[in-house]
């Protein structure tokens, strides 16, 4: 079983292919992450509008998203725009993939958090003279960041899990490498190093994240 | 032949999308098998971790602990690809509709698991002592008033982490499970045209907008108003 599952030989011959590929991981969530909170970010201050001509679309919008499994709206870009003479690659589908559907839940997060701060605070902020966008970049945005904190943090988590779909479109991720080097090895092991690796990687985050829930929940009542 | 035409001949081709309609409603059907099936196996079990988690024994919830830690640091995918290309050295070949139902239903228990606990621990233990001061045993006290209070809570994050983790079922594709997806990408390959994969696609919406909107709906109808 050990020699099945975690052979060393195989570790060690893959090891440079799914180093590569843990690097990409990191570095692919370091682009979909801040990607993703940029369409939040907008899609938040912009359904903080009271009128319902711009509010009713916008829900929609994320509604659709959030509805959308992330790999078919992946598999859509990828496969099905080429046929209208749009070829964007692995890479831009995954982007635009990611943008599109975790920038929906993290609007989605960024909304409830500026709801949950209260009225006075901008009626304060404004009658010091300060405008609607300072309101909301230096009053308005940090509270709601700070109140919505483990859900950001939660999200953040899903985002990184969800890099292992770039899998599917041949982008070199871990779970790509690792899938590589299994079909070259025949043997299950790469897939088991790939699986320790993100649990090593994510593991703190998870702990942090299970801490602050518990306290968001027991606080609410 | 105009803009709009070539758009519609290409993505939403009537005569290719009736031709591969009976495919991708299997596939929908199956897609809504699985789907039911997770989320009865995965609520039920993350449930019953809470509750042995919340008998207090130290051992068992150490365990129970790092079973929900690590289900909820892996990618959904990884696990697939893990229970369906692993198992086999076992000499366990587990379906893809299996493989896909034990990992999403897996990844569900933990985050089930960590939304009842925290519930559970939200109830303060005045709670707890004056039930069982009224004379209710231990079993009664957690049935009839600490879990009823506990559900309200977790009612809301539990909706939502159901319909994130039940979208999973598309990853099924990519073992070869006949889902809406897989299908719907077939018929794109055999026809040379993406309307199934735009008809697959409405199939997804027809299936999960309602979901997500009842989500909204119970987020608001179950809040807390402090």
């Amino acid at each position: 079983m050990i020699e099945t599952f975690f052979n060393l030989q195989i570790i060690v011959a893959a090891w440079p292919i799914l180093w590569q590929g843990l690097l990409s991981t990191i570095g692919l969530s370091l682009l979909v992450i801040p990607l993703g909170f940029v369409g939040g970010l907008l899609l938040a201050v912009l359904s903080t509008v009271r009128n319902r001509w711009v509010r009713w679309p916008l829900m929609a919008w994320v509604d659709f998203f959030r509805a959308f499994p992330p790999l078919v709206l992946l598999i859509f870009l990828y496969s099905a725009l080429p046929f209208a003479g749009l070829e964007l690659g692995a890479f831009g589908c995954v982007a635009i993939g990611f943008f599109l559907n975790t920038g929906s839940y993290y609007g989605e997060i960024l909304r409830a958090g500026i709801e949950s701060v209260p009225k006075g605070q901008v009626e304060a902020a404004r009658s010091t003279g300060l405008t609607r966008l300072q309101t909301m970049l230096w009053i308005v945005l940090p509270q709601a960041v700070r109140n919505v904190l483990p859900d950001l943090l939660s999200n953040t988590l899903e985002v990184v899990k969800l890099t292992s779909i770039g899998s599917v479109v041949a982008l070199p991720e871990l779970l790509f490498q690792a899938r590589q080097a299994q079909s070259v090895t025949y043997n299950p092991t790469p897939i088991v190093a790939a699986a320790i690796a993100y649990f090593v990687l994510l593991w703190p985050l998870v702990r942090v994240l299970s801490r602050l829930e518990n306290r968001a929940i027991a606080g609410r009542r | 032949m105009g803009g709009w035409d070539r758009f519609a001949d290409t993505f939403l081709n009537t005569t290719v999308m009736a031709r591969y309609l009976p495919q991708i409603v299997d596939g929908f059907l199956l897609t809504v098998r699985l789907a039911v099936l997770v989320v009865l196996a995965g609520v039920t079990a993350g449930l019953v971790l809470a509750l042995i988690r919340a008998l207090g024994v130290r051992p068992l919830n150490w365990a129970i602990i790092f079973l929900v830690d690590l289900f909820r640091a892996l990618p959904p995918l990884v696990i697939i690809v893990l229970i369906y290309f692993g198992l086999p050295s076992l000499d366990i070949s587990p379906s893809a509709f299996g493989s896909t139902w034990a990992s999403l239903t897996l990844v569900l228990m933990a985050f089930t698991e960590e939304i009842f606990w925290a519930g559970i621990t939200a109830v303060p233990k005045g709670q707890w002592e004056a039930a069982r001061s009224t004379g209710l045993s231990a079993t009664q006290t957690l049935a009839w008033v600490v879990l009823p209070q506990a559900i309200r809570i977790t009612i809301p994050p539990l909706t939502n982490r159901t319909i994130a983790i039940t979208k999973g079922t598309a990853l099924g594709s990519v073992i070869g499970l006949s889902e809406i997806l897989s299908q719907a990408s077939s018929g794109m390959s055999f026809s040379f045209n993406p309307s199934p994969l735009t008809l697959g696609a409405a199939a997804y919406l027809v299936l999960f907008l309602p979901v997500v909107v009842l989500g909204r709906w119970v987020e608001t109808r179950f809040a807390w108003h402090r």
